[in-house]
C-alpha cells in the first residue's frame, strides 16, 4: 500500500498516469471515494497516458464509456447499480476482454462479481483542494511499484 | 401523399413510440420509468431493460392507435441505435427489426443525440437549418452547428460531467429525490441565485465552447459540508438557486456565443435539461436581445421521446429490407459524437 496527498487535479492525473504504466491488458482498477473526490480526474490521467484523446467524461449516467488508446480502455461507474450480476458492467468488461484495461468507479455494489483488481484506489477529501490517495496493489510486486511511483511524484 | 414513420426509443428511462408524417407528429407515447427508478435513486439498467421489454409492444400499439393508422400504412420504421444503456437499447432495436422484417419495411437506425437536435424540425417549431443547437441531458452536454440536419457538427462539449448529471448529483446533496431536476428547479424559485458564488464552468479559461461541471459539484459539496446539516437546511432554496444558475447560465451563454461566432440566425435547445425553466428563460431573453430566432420545444419534446427519433429518421439513410437483420445496438457514441 502507498499513500500520497495531491493538491491539484493535475497531480491526481499524474497518479493516474503512473498507475496506467503498471497495467497490462486484462487488468482492472477500482476507485472509491466521495462525490467530487476526483475519481474521474484520476481515470483521465490514466487514459491520457494510455493514448486516449478527446474528453474523458463521467460515466455516471452512461454506466460504461469505452475509449481506444494504444489498448482499449473502459471507464465504468456502478454508482447506480445494485445487482452484482448486472449486465451493463458485464457486457462492457466482455467487450474489453483480455485486450484492454477497465477502471471502475463505485465498485462496491458489484465487487463480488468482479475479477481481482490490479490496483484499488481510495480517495478522500483532505480539506480545500487536497486529496488523500491510498493505493493498494494486488501483490507485493505491484505494491512496490506503487511505492516507487509515489516516491517519484513526491520528489 | 404521406410518408409515415413509426419510431421507437428505449435508450434509457423511457419506453417511447411515435408516428410522424414528415414534420407532423400524429402520436407520441411515452411510458416513463422515473417513478420506478426513484425507489433506487437512479436508473437501474436491468430493471430498465426488463420494463422496456414488458412495455414496448403496448406502447407501439398505442402510438398506432392514437395516430389512427395501422402498421400497413407505415412506410419505414425508425429506432434509436446508440448511445445508451445496452440492455435497454437492445429491446427497442430487436422490436423494430422484428416489426420491419415481418412487414417487409426498411429500417432507419438513428443516433439518439441526432434525435434531440432534430426535435425542432417538427411542427409547430419547424425550424429550418442553419442554426446552432444545444443538447443537454443526464449523459450529454454539447453544442452543434447545424448547417444541414443530416450532418450536425460538434462545436463544444463537456470535458467532465454532463449538465444533467451535475443537476442530479447536486440535488442529491440537497436531499432532493430522483429525478432531481424538477425538484431543484422548484426549490430554486424560492431562493436567491446570487446568494452563493459557485464557480461557473471554465470561467476565465478562454473563449471556448466547451463545458466543465465537475468543479461546481465539488464546490457545492464543500459548502454543504461547511454549513452543516442545520445550516444547509436553512439555506436550501438559496443553495438550489445559486447552483442551478451556475449550471444553466454557461449553457445559455455558450449557445449564444456559438451563434455569434458562426454568424447563425437561429438557436435551439434540447435534451432533458432543456425542460429547465430558468434555462428556457435565459435562452429566450438572450435570443430576443440579439434578434435571433429561437426554437424551444415543448417540454415533452425535450425529454426522451420517439417523435424526435422519427424526425432524425428523415435525415438518416434507411437500411433496405432485410439487410438490417445483423445490425446491433451500440452503447457508445462514435468519435465526434453523432452517427448520421
Amino acid at each position: 500500500m502507498a499513500e500520497i496527498t495531491t493538491h491539484t487535479a493535475e497531480q491526481t492525473e499524474a497518479i493516474g498516469a503512473g498507475i496506467a504504466s503498471l497495467l497490462v491488458a486484462g487488468d482492472i482498477v477500482l476507485l472509491r471515494g466521495d462525490l467530487g473526490a476526483g475519481k474521474t480526474t484520476l481515470v483521465r490521467g490514466a487514459a491520457r497516458a494510455l493514448g486516449v484523446e478527446g474528453p474523458i467524461t463521467s460515466p455516471t449516467f452512461t454506466i460504461a464509456n469505452a475509449y481506444v488508446g494504444r489498448i482499449p480502455v473502459a471507464h465504468l461507474d456502478a454508482w447506480r447499480l445494485s445487482d452484482p450480476d448486472d449486465e451493463e458492467i458485464g457486457l462492457a468488461l466482455e467487450a474489453i476482454g483480455d485486450d484492454g484495461v477497465a477502471f471502475i468507479e463505485w465498485p462496491d455494489s458489484i465487487a463480488a462479481g468482479l475479477p481481482e483488481p490490479r490496483v484499488s484506489v481510495d480517495i478522500g477529501h483532505g480539506g480545500g483542494d487536497a486529496r488523500l490517495l491510498r493505493l493498494t496493489g494486488r501483490d507485493r510486486g505491484t505494491d512496490q511499484s506503487l511505492g516507487e511511483l509515489v516516491d517519484h511524484l513526491r520528489a | 401523399m404521406t410518408d409515415l414513420v413509426l419510431a421507437i426509443e428505449t435508450s434509457c428511462d423511457e419506453t417511447a413510440a411515435a408516428v410522424v408524417d414528415g414534420r407532423r407528429i400524429l402520436s407520441s407515447i411515452v411510458a416513463s420509468q422515473a417513478e420506478l427508478h426513484s425507489v433506487y435513486g437512479g436508473v437501474v439498467p436491468e430493471v430498465a431493460a426488463r420494463h422496456h421489454l414488458t412495455t414496448v409492444n403496448a406502447v407501439v400499439d398505442e402510438a398506432l392507435r392514437e395516430a389512427g393508422v395501422s402498421l400497413n400504412d407505415i412506410a419505414r420504421i425508425a429506432v434509436t441505435r446508440r448511445p445508451g444503456l445496452i440492455g435497454a437499447l437492445l429491446v427497442g432495436v430487436a422490436t423494430a427489426k422484428a416489426l420491419a422484417y415481418a412487414t417487409g419495411k426498411d429500417l432507419v437506425m438513428v443516433d439518439h443525440l441526432h434525435g434531440h437536435i432534430a426535435a425542432v424540425w417538427l411542427e409547430p417549431l419547424a425550424l429550418d437549418a442553419p442554426f446552432v443547437a444545444l443538447t443537454a441531458s443526464g449523459g450529454h452536454t454539447r453544442i452543434d452547428l447545424v448547417e444541414d440536419y443530416a450532418a450536425p457538427q460538434l462545436l463544444g462539449q463537456t470535458l467532465d460531467d454532463a449538465a444533467g448529471e451535475a443537476i442530479d448529483k447536486g440535488a442529491r446533496l440537497l436531499g432532493i429525490p430522483y429525478p432531481g431536476g424538477p425538484g431543484l428547479e422548484q426549490l430554486a424559485r424560492e431562493g436567491d441565485s446570487s446568494a452563493f458564488d459557485f464557480p461557473v464552468g471554465l470561467r476565465g479559461r478562454g473563449p471556448g465552447l466547451d463545458f466543465s461541471y465537475a468543479g461546481v459539484k465539488t464546490a457545492l459539496l464543500y459548502v454543504v459540508r461547511d454549513l452543516g446539516e442545520e445550516g444547509t437546511a436553512a439555506r436550501r432554496a438559496d443553495l438550489a438557486a445559486s447552483y442551478q444558475e451556475a449550471i444553466v447560465r454557461p449553457l445559455a451563454d455558450r449557445l449564444l456565443r456559438a451563434a455569434e461566432i458562426h454568424g447563425m440566425p437561429a438557436i435551439s435547445i434540447g435534451g432533458g435539461v432543456a425542460a429547465n425553466g430558468r434555462l428556457r428563460q435565459l435562452v429566450e431573453e438572450g435570443a430576443s436581445a440579439r434578434g435571433l430566432r429561437v426554437a424551444i420545444p415543448d417540454r415533452s419534446l425535450c425529454t426522451d421521446n420517439a417523435a424526435m427519433i422519427g424526425a432524425a429518421a428523415a435525415f438518416t439513410p434507411a437500411i433496405p429490407w432485410p439487410h438490417y437483420v445483423g445490425e446491433d445496438a451500440i452503447a457508445t457514441a462514435p468519435p465526434g459524437g453523432i452517427a448520421a
